[in-house]
């Protein structure tokens, strides 16, 4: 298994790798998450959920399942 | 010369300040009304531009793309695509802020492609030295094919210049920013662009992929659409397309027009984070926050309630004295001055709680306590967005149900909406209050605990308790196919804008009042007629007490208080009271009870109102010494023990806490939910539970 922005630690990076579109919500790449572009971890929620990241300029929280789908290429 | 009017929206992503531009404009010209059809609320106010043109702004709910995700942002959709609405734009102003310029830029490009004359203003553009931003905005321009005006709406900067530049619309470019179609696949749109003549490219691509929230269109636009509609896979597949080139397309032009000077920026934003959204401290400041709020309402909210109390007995006793005697001197003393005085009591609670919740909101705190709770609030089927309509209904369930739009998942919105009424509403309050006084000693345990503040806080307790059971249970049993598409953004920390936080709790208590306001007004009026009118034994009590043999020694005051007595016993509500004693008796209550039970419909702080009556305490003003006198006194005549004793009391507190008996929020759980069934849910399972566990209590208790 790749890494995933689920396995990033906090403090870590990643570039966001070409996903497949079935699976992400348009509302995802609308907010900025696109294939690409580096996503970094900045903080977990207690009970590892939801993901607090920072990706192409823009500040946003993911729950877990959706961050599980996003494959990315650690830096 | 004639002054004309044009209809201006303003579009723009949450957080950018679209709202404060709004306020700036409209001052305390705003109105809130609603959309035709759907009822979210709709903010517009008036805003001279010239000496001879007129702007009146509609601001549109906060969207980061036009494609909607919660019920809010399908207003844009509708408003902007609707050529027959009210509100359909002549100009648009789609407001950005300079920080997230980028994917601000993305729901203008989707806007500008819909060919309305279009500006856009850049926000807090006072702030971009601070954090070290440069724009080439004539550059910009260009690329962007509109013009662009730099403002700052909190400091009133550049407020000036966009207003002449809205009078020149009529010569603003109207060509799409982008050209969706060359990119992704030039030929199926130009087959569109033909089969679609009447519409501009954009808006027939909108109408084909958001057809199901196009609620204007006609039978045979839609059977038009669904032909070419056929492919579901390639229409998605575009749409991702389409948003990827328009990201493509924003970062070449802020490559060349955008510059960010890292050293410049402050970090103030992750030492906040680091700690208001840490494990342990993340939570201990939220449950501060929390205690500190209700603290402030208690403490706060009792003296203008106590005032308004006052005030509207005076009026009532005013009008009496004032006007000549009969019905109509009547209905305005006892029906509608008491009831527009049960309204008002609530706005000091309701405005409090709120005026919280929106700084809270300003400051991007919000979406911290949004994060942290998420997970823990998936666990009972809600999201981290159902904390604030929770927090909310503590004041009133009415704008906490319309608090939980912008939830995206329809079963965690659905949740949220049916459990909010368990907790624990300002109404409840007095009805809590007197009973507690009544059963419960004023004493202390362990030295420092008022026993009767510790019943109180048990019962909020139980309220949150109850919510929290009845939501994991729902999730548990609701087949509702659950798309989660929770993406939240977290927004930088500001220093909140009195200014819109002060509208913000203005509009808050406008929706109360209009919401619950009129129901409670209204049921008040029907209470009093049932209560003041009856068969033929009550119109005949005046001559017929008087001649009973127990009542030819008593005093001229206890006569007409055993007349009015009598008179309410065989009312029409009394009557009422006694058809359901029977269905009351196993929780210990009598018709009397009953009567304040149906009174309870109302607003539940009816109650104490009602019980007043009955007991034919001339209620005067706040006087619950008599009230509670009178209520201690009573005797139950088959047991010989008192009516209100320990058992008949817990089994009154218990039923209020559980019990839906709030006309108001069912209109409005209707409402939101489109449907009978939630409400009439919500009704019967709540009742049943009530009625179950007081029971159950009276039975142990008695």
């Amino acid at each position: 298994m790749g890494d995933t922005i689920a396995t990033l630690q906090i403090g870590e990076s990643g570039i966001i790798e070409d996903f497949s579109l079935d699976l992400i919500p348009l509302c995802l790449l609308e907010m900025g998450c696109l294939p690409g572009k580096e996503v970094r971890l900045i903080q977990i929620a207690p009970l590892r959920d939801p993901l607090y990241i920072k990706v192409n300029g823009s500040h946003l929280a993911i729950r877990k399942e959706m961050a599980d789908q996003i494959n990315i290429t650690k830096l | 010369m004639k002054n004309n009017v044009v209809n201006v929206a303003l579009v723009g992503n949450p957080n950018t300040g679209k709202t404060s531009l709004f306020n700036q404009l409209t001052g305390l010209k705003q109105k809130v009304g609603n959309y035709p059809g759907i009822t979210v609320d709709k903010k517009h106010g008036k805003c001279k531009i010239s000496d001879t043109l007129t702007a009146e702004i509609v601001d549109l709910p906060g969207t980061y793309s036009i494609n909607p995700q919660t019920l809010d942002e399908t207003i844009v959709l509708e408003t902007l695509l609707n050529k027959d609405n009210d509100s359909y734009p002549d100009l648009i102003i789609v407001v950005a802020e300079v920080e997230n310029l980028k994917r601000n830029l993305l729901l203008f490009t989707q806007i500008k492609d819909l060919q309305i004359p279009t500006i856009l203003a850049i926000n807090m553009a006072d702030q971009m030295n601070r954090k070290g931003i440069d724009i080439d905005v004539e550059l910009l321009k260009q690329e962007l094919k509109t013009e662009i005006i730099l403002i700052s709406s909190r400091k009133n900067i550049g407020i000036d210049n966009l207003k002449k530049e809205l009078a020149n619309y009529k010569n603003w470019n109207t060509e799409p920013s982008a050209k969706i179609s060359e990119k992704i696949d030039a030929a199926y749109f130009s087959d569109l662009e033909a089969k679609f003549s009447e519409n501009s490219l954009y808006k027939t691509w909108l109408l084909i992929t958001q057809q199901h929230y196009c609620h204007f269109l006609t039978k045979e636009q839609n059977t038009k659409i669904d032909i070419v509609k056929k492919d579901a896979e390639k229409i998605k597949k575009y749409q991702h397309k389409e948003t990827i080139f328009r990201y493509q397309l924003i970062n070449d032009i802020l490559k060349k027009t955008y510059k960010v000077d890292k050293a410049t920026a402050t970090d103030l934003r992750s030492k906040l984070d680091r700690i208001l959204t840490h494990k342990i401290f993340g939570y201990v400041i939220f449950a501060t926050i929390l205690l500190l709020i209700f603290q402030s309402i208690f403490e706060w909210a009792s003296f203008p309630m106590d005032l308004i109390d006052v005030v509207f007995a005076n009026l009532s006793e005013l009008a009496k004295d004032n006007l000549p005697p009969g019905i109509f001197t009547n209905l305005i003393a006892e029906g509608i001055i008491p009831g527009i005085g049960g309204v008002l009591i609530f706005i000091p609670q309701i405005a409090i709680l709120f005026l919280f919740i929106a700084i809270l909101e300003e400051t991007g705190y919000m979406s911290r306590v949004v994060f942290l709770m998420d997970k823990i609030m998936r666990k009972f089927g809600m999201s981290g967005k159902s904390i604030i309509p929770l927090i909310s209904g503590t004041a009133c369930a009415i704008p906490a149900i319309m608090a939980s739009r912008n939830i995206s998942s329809w079963k965690e919105r659905l949740i949220t909406i049916l459990v909010i009424p368990f907790t624990t509403c300002s109404a409840r309050l007095p009805v809590y209050a007197i009973l507690i006084s009544l059963i419960i000693p004023s004493e202390r345990v362990l030295g420092i605990f008022n026993l009767q503040g510790l019943t109180l806080m048990a019962l909020y307790l139980l309220g949150f308790a109850a919510a929290i059971s009845s939501a994991i249970l729902l999730h548990h049993i609701l087949k509702i196919e659950n798309k989660s598409l929770f993406v939240i953004e977290m927004p930088n920390y500001k220093v909140p804008s009195l200014k819109n936080v002060f509208y913000e709790v203005v509009e808050k208590t406008k929706a109360f009042i209009l919401g619950a306001g009129k129901i409670i007004l209204a049921l008040s009026i029907v209470l009093w007629f049932l209560a003041s009118n009856g068969p033929l034994k009550y119109k005949n009590a005046e001559q017929f007490v008087p001649s009973l043999e127990e009542n030819t020694t008593v005093s001229n005051e206890v006569l007409q208080k055993k007349i009015a007595s009598y008179k309410l016993e065989h009312s029409y509500i009394g009557y009422m009271g006694k058809t359901i004693e029977p269905i009351i008796e196993p929780m210990g209550y009598d018709w009397k009870i009953g009567i304040a039970l149906i009174s309870s419909f109302a607003a539940r702080e009816v109650f104490v109102g009602a019980l007043a009556t009955i007991y034919s305490v001339e209620s005067e003003g706040e006087d619950v010494g008599t009230i509670k006198q009178r209520m201690a006194a009573e005797v139950n005549p088959k047991t010989g023990e008192k009516r209100f004793n320990f058992a008949s009391g817990m089994s009154l507190l218990l039923f209020y806490a559980f019990a839906m008996q709030c006309i108001g929020t069912l209109a409005i759980v209707k409402r939101e939910t489109k449907s009978w069934k939630w409400p009439i849910l919500q009704l019967t399972g709540m009742s049943t539970l009530a009625y179950i566990v007081a029971t159950i209590t009276y039975t142990i208790l008695k």
